[in-house]
């Protein structure tokens, strides 16, 4: 076996040596920070995804060391492999960021501006992409392509609406599972993701199709407008599972478990496959060791009122009635005697879907 | 001796003059400014009697809106409280189910809202944070109260009354604001 060539490729003036075959996402990825262009359909656990959302565009100012003509038109990065000398520009480039501008407006002409209901807001990447690069209005004159919501089996929910044909949860349920079961159907503006004739998706790990969507389309059931992301806790947390990794971050309110999800890195991709007995039924602290908080960029709104190592995790130690001889605190006021938000004794997290009305009544 | 700063001053100890020394005198210049006061304009107003008109930007008690058909605006969104610097709101979001589309404007509406308004400190940061127009700030103060109990505000106490059914409650509530 030869030894696969190391190709230099220079991306907003920075250089890096990748080896050959590496397509051009990867290779700023591997530079890391803005210099990455953003994907919506590009996974790299994922064989065959990316290419259809054009997000990721980028200009190619020299093609090579032998060929340095410049790439006619914006190539997207994710399915365009590096050569050698090769020169891309990314956000140093006019044309990207304007193309990028397009790009988002032509994602958002179906989708519904519904962030304030949606469960993915707060984690969705075209939320950050169009906070990034979008304008504030619309061109779009029509009517907006609208489905009804759809339950695909008893833990994933399914807003097409919201769907930006990605085929991530398509090449998730086609690569983890070998029986699959949803897919794309019509064409063009018609097509949307659904199973064949309601078929219900009860594959081990199908529940991994909610942490590839890129948008709110697929969302977890069992964590359905219990809380907004940005108010829990993630933690890191493995156990024992026979069929996974058992390695997840657990979304914690206090001692409640409210949602589990694989663990994401730095590109929103999941590291580890999670199995749905890990995701949907393990809603227990008490099944889980926890490893510590999960460290959540500065940016992100998730980390807002979240503090650096362990705190808020651990209880902190009552010193009034050792400093005190002994007495009591005199509260004026438990807040749990008259709030009625937040009871103690009421697990939100344990209701399976979404509370309605009736779960209020007192 | 040195002084400490140049501010001292020496203190005049001269005697008393006749007119001074009668003090009937000085009591009949300081009454006559004590009656002075009488006939000039007065800044205060009687409170309970006669109240101020409000700043057009006045921030007071906050009020749950509605829509023109009665349905509460409200998604739950929580981006009040995020936006809170007093941490004072707290939610509980349910879904709508069907046949409550005349109650609720979205399909998932907050269940319970709470404000705390002994943490609030009315910076009005909830009502810029709103993508719903579902809170704004009224020209009401938080009324007082014997027990800090009366001070967590629920949603029977925060939302507008239904402009539908009760539309002269509506309009009190909703004030001059637009």
């Amino acid at each position: 076996m030869s030894e696969v060539p190391l190709f230099k490729v220079t991306i907003d003036n920075i250089t890096v040596e990748v080896p050959a075959g590496t397509s051009i996402l990867e290779a700023a990825r591997k530079i890391g920070g803005d210099v990455a262009p953003p994907a919506m359909c590009f996974y790299s656990k994922l064989k065959g995804s990316g290419g259809k959302c054009r997000t990721c565009l980028v200009e190619v100012n020299k093609g090579s060391e032998k060929d340095p003509r410049p790439m006619p038109k914006l190539v997207a990065s994710c399915r365009t492999t590096v050569m050698d000398g090769m020169e891309v520009k990314n956000i140093t480039s006019p044309k990207v960021i304007d193309a990028r501008a397009g790009v988002v407006e032509f994602l958002l002409l179906n989708h519904p501006l519904d962030c304030p209901i949606c469960d993915q807001a707060g984690e969705c990447h075209l939320q950050d992409l169009s906070y990034e690069h979008g304008k504030e209005g619309t061109r779009y004159e029509f009517q907006r392509r609208t489905f009804k919501k759809h339950d695909l089996g008893p833990y994933i929910q399914l807003h097409m609406t919201r769907c930006i044909m990605c085929f991530r949860c398509v090449y998730t349920a086609d690569q983890l599972t070998n029986k699959r079961e949803h897919g794309v159907l019509d064409r063009g503006d018609h097509a949307e993701i659904a199973t064949f004739i309601e078929k219900s998706l009860d594959n081990d790990f199908i529940g991994n199709v909610i942490d590839v969507c890129p948008v709110g389309a697929l969302t977890d059931k069992t964590f359905r407008f219990k809380n907004r992301v940005w108010f829990l806790k993630p933690l890191n947390a493995h156990r024992d599972c026979p069929k996974c990794s058992g390695k997840v971050t657990l979304w914690n309110r206090g001692d409640e478990v409210y949602r589990v999800t694989a663990r994401k890195d730095e590109w929103g991709e999941v590291e580890e496959w999670i199995c749905n007995d890990c995701r949907f039924e393990k809603k227990q602290t008490s099944d889980w060791v926890i490893e510590g908080p999960r460290e959540i960029s500065r940016q992100s709104v998730i980390s807002q009122g979240h503090y650096a190592g362990t705190v808020g995790t651990v209880l902190p130690t009552e010193t009034f009635e050792a400093v005190n001889a002994g007495r009591q605190p005199h509260l004026l006021l438990d807040i749990h005697d008259v709030s009625k938000v937040n009871k103690p004794e009421v697990q939100l997290s344990a209701i399976n879907g979404p509370s309605h009305s009736n779960n209020f009544k007192d | 001796m040195q002084a400490l700063t140049t501010r001292a001053q020496q203190v005049e100890r001269k005697p008393l003059s006749f007119l001074e020394s009668i003090y009937l005198w000085n009591i009949f210049k300081g009454m006559a400014i004590t009656f002075k006061h009488m006939f000039k304009k007065q800044p205060t107003v009687h409170y309970p009697e006669v109240k101020r008109e409000f700043s057009p930007v006045f921030r007071g008690l906050h009020v749950l809106n509605r829509d023109a058909e009665g349905r509460e605006n409200c998604t739950a969104c929580g981006l009040c409280a995020v936006a809170c610097p007093a941490e004072a709101i707290t939610m509980e979001a349910a879904e709508r189910l069907e046949g409550e589309e005349n109650l609720y404007r979205e399909e998932k509406y907050a269940a319970k809202y709470e404000i705390n308004m002994l943490r609030c400190i009315f910076c009005g940061l909830c009502e810029e944070a709103c993508p719903k127009d579902a809170i704004y700030l009224s020209e009401t103060f938080a009324p007082s109260d014997y027990s800090r109990k009366g001070f967590i505000y629920g949603k029977e106490n925060l939302l507008i009354p239904n402009p539908v059914t009760h539309p002269t409650e509506y309009a009190a509530a909703k004030g001059n604001r637009i």
